[in-house]
């Protein structure tokens, strides 16, 4: 805080506040270097250390063949092309991809559906969004151990409720229905990480949508009311449009979350059977720590790194397109 | 939670000619509370149910696992927590997930408020290069850094020890950006006050910054505990030593050694939950608060 000891010329005041501070002294100059350094390099050591750096070494990782032990061998963007050609790739792209598409509708539509029901005047609100947001506090792991009990093919609750119903049907119809596999099965495998996911996150996206709605202003709906609009033009034409902001950050997150899914696979399948439900972290993974390929593992970062940052990036753009700043 | 919005009444004063409806339309609007409550119910039973087959499973003796769902367990059992202890240091890892946690919790809120108050208070040379390269951090999920990080560390030597579960966690760009938004609200006259009154950099820091951000501190230690705590995939990584293993980590290798005892692995779920339940008990409204809100910014 130094005050001007001969006042700048008005017409370059306000443009250039700068030469005020040629006048301080080297020392305190130097002084002010020493307290820059004191309270950003807590933090800044630590990023640059864990996590920029590594980033970078890993941009030249991917350049190589390496193993982790024997030393790195150059091969320039052959590991880019043999990934970007390779069906493996592809598939868990689309196992990735499958998941999101699986997941989004069941979270949003169950969330959007929890935070109107608490949207009213009830009894016991908080008690139920406190319910509601259990499992979004409990790890993937639990959850994902707890659903694989609960989807367990053979003396799993879920099926011990489906078969009975299933045979019941049977016996009327003559037809043949067994309940699903599940996690076992490789076309349920993915299905039963998407239900697992769905219910856990169900609790996060219902408070955010629940903070939207209450943002919509009551008279808007109530005018529309008093005009004959029902229930359902009413959410449609007015809730839903003013719940924009909030639908579109349940998208963004959900989508860069769904690009980064792994612990609930792991433990559930272990992106099994048969690479059925791999995705793409645990291939990369796998990549390291199974098959000692640093260098694809490397390139295969980079690669989801550069997808997720295309996401966001069509996200924002799409945001000014169709979300109603209210 | 702002509770600005209280749903609109039924009937308003000023609409009479609808209040002449009123009794029939009363009729429908106990269907619909009934209907309200019922789904509400519903939803309740979905969401906390698995939890509650988690803990019978867990007093289930293993040998009636395989009949029929039933609630009731007629021989309850304390076998499977027993099993648990014996296959693992069960308090060491609950003690290892508490620890890392709050440590990791303590070095975020520190970092990120020291660099909140230098983006915010201080003027160098290269600032906003420097702030996008924090925020650039922000963009790089752990996901994406585990295999350059596991790297990393283990060129410095530091894999399976208790400095490799905190190196990711001890700034976040996150937090810096959430602290950094509350500090520039914090009125500038407050420094210039002090600063008349002889007070340096430290002291508005530590006597007027740092209370003055308190709910945003809070926002953040509730987001860097629960991430902690429930992490998983860079314990994973870097933790070999049953010793040194976070509660997710110490579950799953369950999960190898007892694919058919479910009671065990559910009574190590039952052990997992309970702390953090027991937190949430208590600090429910904080949790939810602090997670919601750090989603929105």
């Amino acid at each position: 805080m130094s005050v001007p000891a001969t006042a700048p010329p008005r017409a370059a005041a306000p443009k250039r506040p700068t030469p005020q501070r040629r006048s301080t002294s080297s020392r305190s100059r130097w002084r002010n270097r020493g307290w820059v350094l004191f309270f950003l390099l807590p933090s800044a050591v630590p990023l640059v250390v864990f996590t920029l750096a590594p980033m970078v070494n890993s941009l030249w990782v991917s350049l190589h063949d390496w193993n982790l032990v024997s030393p790195m061998k150059w091969v320039g963007l052959d590991n880019y092309a043999d990934l970007l050609t390779s069906d493996d790739t592809w598939r868990v792209l689309g196992n990735t991809l499958f998941y999101i598409l699986g997941y989004l509708p069941l979270v949003y539509v169950g969330g959007l559906g929890l935070a109107m029901l608490l949207n009213r005047a009830l009894k016991g609100r908080t008690f139920f969004r406190a319910a509601y947001f259990l499992p979004v506090i409990t790890s993937w792991v639990v959850v994902a151990l707890v659903w694989q009990w609960l989807l367990n093919p053979s003396n799993g609750l879920v099926n011990q409720l489906v078969q009975p119903v299933l045979d019941g049907l049977n016996g009327l119809f003559g037809t043949d229905m067994t309940a699903p596999g599940w996690w076992t099965d490789p076309q349920w495998a993915m299905p039963s990480v998407i239900l697992a996911s769905a219910w856990k996150d169900l609790g996060f996206v219902m408070v955010i949508l629940l903070a939207g709605l209450q943002a919509i202003p009551g008279d808007v709906l109530e005018a529309a009311r008093v005009d004959g609009a029902g229930a359902w033009k009413r959410f449609w034409h007015i809730t839903f449009p003013l719940l924009s902001p909030s639908t579109f950050f349940v998208l963004v997150i959900s989508l860069i979350n769904g690009f980064q899914v792994f612990d609930q696979v792991y433990v559930m399948t272990g992106g099994g059977p048969s690479g059925a439900s791999q995705v793409v972290v645990g291939q990369i993974y796998d990549l390291t720590f199974r098959y000692g390929r640093a260098g694809d593992a490397s390139a295969l970062s980079w690669i989801l790194f550069v997808l997720i940052l295309i996401v966001t990036a069509l996200q924002m753009r799409g945001q000014r397109r169709w979300v109603n700043h209210a | 939670m702002p509770e600005t919005l209280v749903p609109t009444a039924p009937v308003t004063p000023t609409t009479a000619p609808t209040s002449l409806r009123r009794p029939r339309r009363s009729a429908g609007q106990i269907l619909g509370r009934i209907a309200l409550y019922a789904s509400v119910v519903v939803g309740a039973v979905i969401m906390l149910f698995p939890f509650l087959w988690t803990v019978i499973t867990s007093i289930t003796p293993s040998g009636s696992l395989s009949g029929g769902p039933s609630l009731i367990v007629e021989d309850p059992t304390l076998d499977a927590y027993r099993t648990l202890m014996e296959s693992m240091p069960v308090w060491r890892i609950i003690a290892n997930s508490f620890g890392v946690a709050v440590v990791a919790t303590l070095l975020q809120m520190i970092t990120g408020s020291m660099a909140a108050y230098g983006f915010s208070r201080l003027r160098f040379k290269g600032k906003n290069i420097v702030f996008a390269a924090y925020l650039a951090t922000l963009m790089i999920p752990l996901q994406v850094l585990v295999v350059p990080l596991f790297i990393q560390m283990t060129r410095l030597n530091l894999n399976d020890t208790y400095f490799a579960l905190l190196a990711p966690s001890i700034a976040s760009a996150f937090g810096i950006f959430l602290l950094r938004q509350a500090v520039d609200g914090v009125p500038r006259e407050l420094d210039e006050a002090a600063t008349l009154d002889g007070a340096g950099h430290l002291r508005i820091f530590g006597l007027i910054v740092l209370p003055l951000v308190k709910p945003a501190l809070a926002t953040l230690a509730v987001f860097a505990f629960m991430g902690s705590w429930n992490s998983f995939l860079w314990p994973l990584v870097v933790i070999r030593s049953p010793e040194l293993m976070t509660l997710p980590l110490g579950l799953s290798t369950l999960q190898g050694q007892f694919t058919t005892q479910w009671d065990v692995v559910m009574a190590g779920s039952v052990v997992s939950i309970l702390p953090i339940a027991i937190v949430y008990m208590f600090a429910q409204r904080h949790i939810i608060a602090g997670m919601s809100h750090t989603g929105l910014k």
